[in-house]
């Protein structure tokens, strides 16, 4: 069965997966905004960075974060002038890097949606005197909502799911660092299958209904055309 | 069909390939911290009796879950004495064949010149953020870190400030970056060529603070009829190997 | 008080070169076939296109120069899409309300929605509403949100000849209780000719004629481009009804007389009647008219002949009492009749349309 410290990460993975998934809203929204609108020759190449994790092995975003986030490197040297201190081994260091690794599980759905929008219940609304950011908010978001909620389970699931990460940058300090996947590692390595198969059994099951949960609510993009 | 006909020729010659290879091949599981002399000794090996070997690296622990599941190894070169114990009660490794062929040597590094004085005062001192181990759950030089810690009676304050690496190669990398100020590694990581620790500073930790590290090589079930798996083990612990080893900082029997 | 439209853009094999002077009352038709530029310059004028060389003074109030730009929320107009473009998250209620909530709108709701004829719909969503619901809704999401300015790009194109009807008398009731000005963009003749009253012709991105209707389509080598369709559009008063023939005598403004169906106007009403070319034949001065089936016979001066699009037809521009008419006739024909400009015949007309 499950034990505490299993429940502890359990817990400190849906508060990361909680914050991570809000952060990347906020961050995810007007990124995919600008790729799907803008006619920018940079587009092509922030897209691509945007997509990098999702085919960079883990253990390298997590090796190059670790050397970046350290004292020596560029993201670590900033936050020290912050006065927010070294982010490895913290769980704002876990959301940062879960963030950056989740990000296009976020913004690539949100930018199919706004891009299949079509620019004109937009010309519509600025006919009808809607600013910009009016038409944003009460045409654009509202009409991608399919978009956003898929990015938003997907943010979620992924950074529940996600290990390599985690394992370069956390340190695996229990209620700080030490998330499932991580939690599920260590009873592998340490033989104690039977640990092993109860959070595997549960990280399955959890990823499994979320999944069709979202493929029930939202099949495929909603035709408005 | 001559599509077909193709793929059949190549899949003959993929197998027969194979099968040649196979006859004077020797696969072997190596613990991640003895990679770099272990690619010495096997050169050496190979120059000498004119068998191939094949490595492959990694922890200990995911080696035995791969060996009880049909991994093909032939020859375990472990990290621990734990791992050929078990492999011996599965009967999936063959105890007479069995050596110590190194002992572990563990020491405090930090990559700052001057951070870690040469009595490890700078523990009891705590004026550090993080201190990096290997997973003790997981690693030898992880549970030596936890065992020293616990007789210099530091273990319960420093618990905060430890974080735990998945291997001692990780625990490496954390010290190495600069993100934990210092960290318990294997000597062997940090040893140069000549014999010192040329980066940095450290605390080599006294014999007497944790068990000894025995590291222990075993023929497996598999290289049973395999000349070479053995002929490597006799290797292992001949004079030659010895040399490399000490120079990698670890002890000998 | 005017607008006025500069436009000038180039992509490849496309350019609008357009430079017109607007009348700031009154439905505009902008005509022409597709590809002639027609839309781009009604989204130009609503600052949906950004064309950099342009100028365009809305009666007297500057929406774009050199290097000035009036982006398309701060202009007071409304625009009815060819694809009713309602958004679809929102209620009917909803989307009427949204420009109305945006530009402080006073106007009422209930007018508009009784005027086109949706107060019915006010609860549904727009994918349960047909293609003409849809429009009508448009047209008053346009309306409510109090525009200076109505833009209209072929609002009808969408539908089937069904929906067409249903929506045109609404269009018609608008062109009488508007007080703005209004731009209608379309490819059908009939629309243009029950609806406007200026007329703007595009071809190739350039203006080939512009001015009242009636001059327009009568002017120039415009009717060929109507093709079937060529004809004039004339105001003429209702000044009797015979109810034994069931037939209403109208008068042009010069006095000339067509005797039209009953179709129930009452005496002195001012209606829009249209007459075809095809539905026009001339008669030599000499054959005085004579027994025949048709009814209104008129007596015209020949003005000039034209060309026609196929080489064996020719159009006659006639004028009966100031009021201009065509005639589409073989050339055979106007050769036998010596027909040339300055001389009297009598025009037969054989249909006339009461436009309403």
């Amino acid at each position: 069965m499950l034990s505490a410290s299993d429940y502890a990460a359990i817990w400190l993975t849906l508060k990361l997966a909680g914050v991570t998934t809000i952060i990347l809203l906020l961050i995810g929204t007007p990124l995919a905004w600008w790729l799907a609108r803008t006619r920018s020759r940079w587009k092509g190449l922030i897209g691509a960075v945007v997509a990098l994790p999702l085919v960079l092995p883990p253990t390298v975003i997590g090796f190059y974060l670790l050397v970046l986030m350290g004292p020596e490197g560029s993201i670590g040297q900033f936050t020290q002038w912050a006065g927010l201190g070294l982010l490895p081994f913290t769980f704002g260091g876990l959301v940062v890097a879960s963030v950056i690794y989740s990000l296009p599980f976020v913004v690539q759905p949100i930018q199919n949606a706004f891009e299949t929008l079509g620019d004109q219940p937009l010309e519509a609304a600025a006919t009808l005197g809607a600013r910009p950011l009016d038409t944003f908010f009460t045409v654009a978001l509202p009409l991608a909502r399919p978009g956003v909620l898929t990015a938003t389970v997907l943010g979620f699931a992924h950074t529940v799911g996600e290990f390599g990460v985690v394992l370069m940058i956390g340190g695996n300090i229990p209620d700080k660092t030490r998330v499932v996947s991580v939690q599920l590692y260590d009873h592998v390595e340490a033989l104690e299958y039977v640990e092993a198969h109860w959070l595997a059994g549960g990280l399955v099951l959890f990823s499994f209904l979320v999944l069709a949960a979202l493929y029930t609510l939202n099949p495929g993009q909603s035709s408005r055309r | 069909m001559a599509y077909f006909r193709y793929f059949r020729i190549a899949l003959s010659s993929i197998l027969a390939w194979i099968t040649i290879a196979q006859a004077d091949e020797v696969h072997v599981a190596v613990g991640a911290n003895f990679a770099s002399p272990m690619k010495l000794i096997a050169a050496e090996f190979e120059k000498e009796t004119g068998h191939k070997i094949v490595l492959s690296y990694g922890t200990v622990g995911k080696f035995y879950a791969q060996i009880k599941n049909g991994a093909p190894f032939e020859v375990l070169v472990s990290s621990d004495q734990e791992t050929p114990d078990k492999l011996v009660a599965d009967g999936l490794a063959l105890e007479t064949t069995r050596r110590t062929y190194a002992i572990g040597r563990l020491v405090l590094w930090s990559a700052k010149p001057g951070f870690v004085d040469p009595n490890g005062e700078v523990l009891k001192k705590g004026e550090f953020r993080h201190l990096a181990i290997a997973n003790p759950k997981l690693a030898v030089y992880g549970a030596a870190a936890q065992e020293t810690l616990k007789r210099m009676g530091l273990w319960e304050t420093l618990a905060p400030r430890i974080v735990q690496a998945e291997n001692i190669t990780q625990a490496h990398q954390f010290v190495a970056s600069g993100n934990a100020e210092l960290g318990f590694v294997a000597l062997s990581q940090v040893i140069d060529r000549d014999g010192r620790i040329n980066t940095g500073s450290h605390w080599l930790v006294p014999a007497d603070l944790y068990p000894r590290l025995r590291q222990d090589v075993i023929v497996l079930a598999r290289g049973r009829h395999n000349p070479a798996a053995a002929a490597l083990v006799d290797y292992l612990v001949g004079s030659k190997a010895r040399a490399i080893i000490k120079s990698y900082g670890y002890g000998l029997e | 008080m005017s607008i006025e439209a500069r436009f000038q853009l180039a992509y490849p094999g496309f350019t609008l070169d357009v430079d017109l002077c607007l009348p700031s009352r009154g439905i505009t038709a902008i005509f022409g076939r597709s590809g002639s530029g027609k839309t781009t310059l009604l989204r130009a004028i609503a600052g949906l296109e950004r064309v950099l060389r342009g100028r365009l003074v809305f009666e007297g109030e500057v929406w774009q120069d050199v290097n000035f730009f009036l982006p398309t929320h701060r202009r007071a107009l409304g625009y009815v899409f060819q694809e009713a473009n309602l958004f679809p998250h929102l209620s009917v209620q909803a989307n009427l309300a949204y420009g109305k909530k945006r530009r402080r709108s006073q106007s009422d709701l209930e007018p508009i929605v009784e005027l086109l004829g949706i107060s019915h719909l006010l609860g549904r969503m727009p994918e349960r509403l047909s293609g003409g619901e849809r429009q009508r809704v448009a047209i008053a999401r346009a309306l409510l949100a109090n525009p200076r300015l109505l833009l209209m790009d072929e609002p009808l194109a969408a539908l089937d000849a069904e929906r067409r009807n249903e929506i045109l008398p609404y269009l018609e009731s608008l062109h009488d209780e508007l007080k703005i000005p209004v731009l209608y963009v379309s490819h059908a003749a009939d629309e243009v000719a029950r609806l406007a009253d200026h007329l703007v012709v595009l071809e190739g991105g350039r203006v080939v004629a512009a001015g009242p209707l009636a001059a327009t389509l009568a002017s120039a080598d415009l009717p060929i481009r109507f093709g079937e369709d060529a004809g004039v559009v004339l105001v003429a008063r209702v000044a009797e009804r015979d109810p034994r023939w069931h037939l209403a005598r109208l008068v042009l403004a010069g006095g000339t007389a067509l005797w039209v169906r009953d179709d129930g106007h009452p005496v002195g009403k001012t209606l829009r009647v249209r007459v075809l070319a095809r539905d026009v034949s001339l008669a030599h001065k000499a054959n005085e008219p004579s027994e025949s089936s048709i009814l209104n016979r008129l007596r015209v001066t020949v003005r000039e002949l034209r060309p026609d699009s196929h080489p064996a037809l020719a159009l006659a521009l006639l004028e009966a009492d100031g009021q201009p008419l065509l005639a589409r006739l073989t050339r055979r024909s106007a050769a036998e009749m010596k027909l040339e400009p300055g001389i009297m015949a009598w025009a037969q007309v054989k249909a006339v349309a009461v436009l309403g």
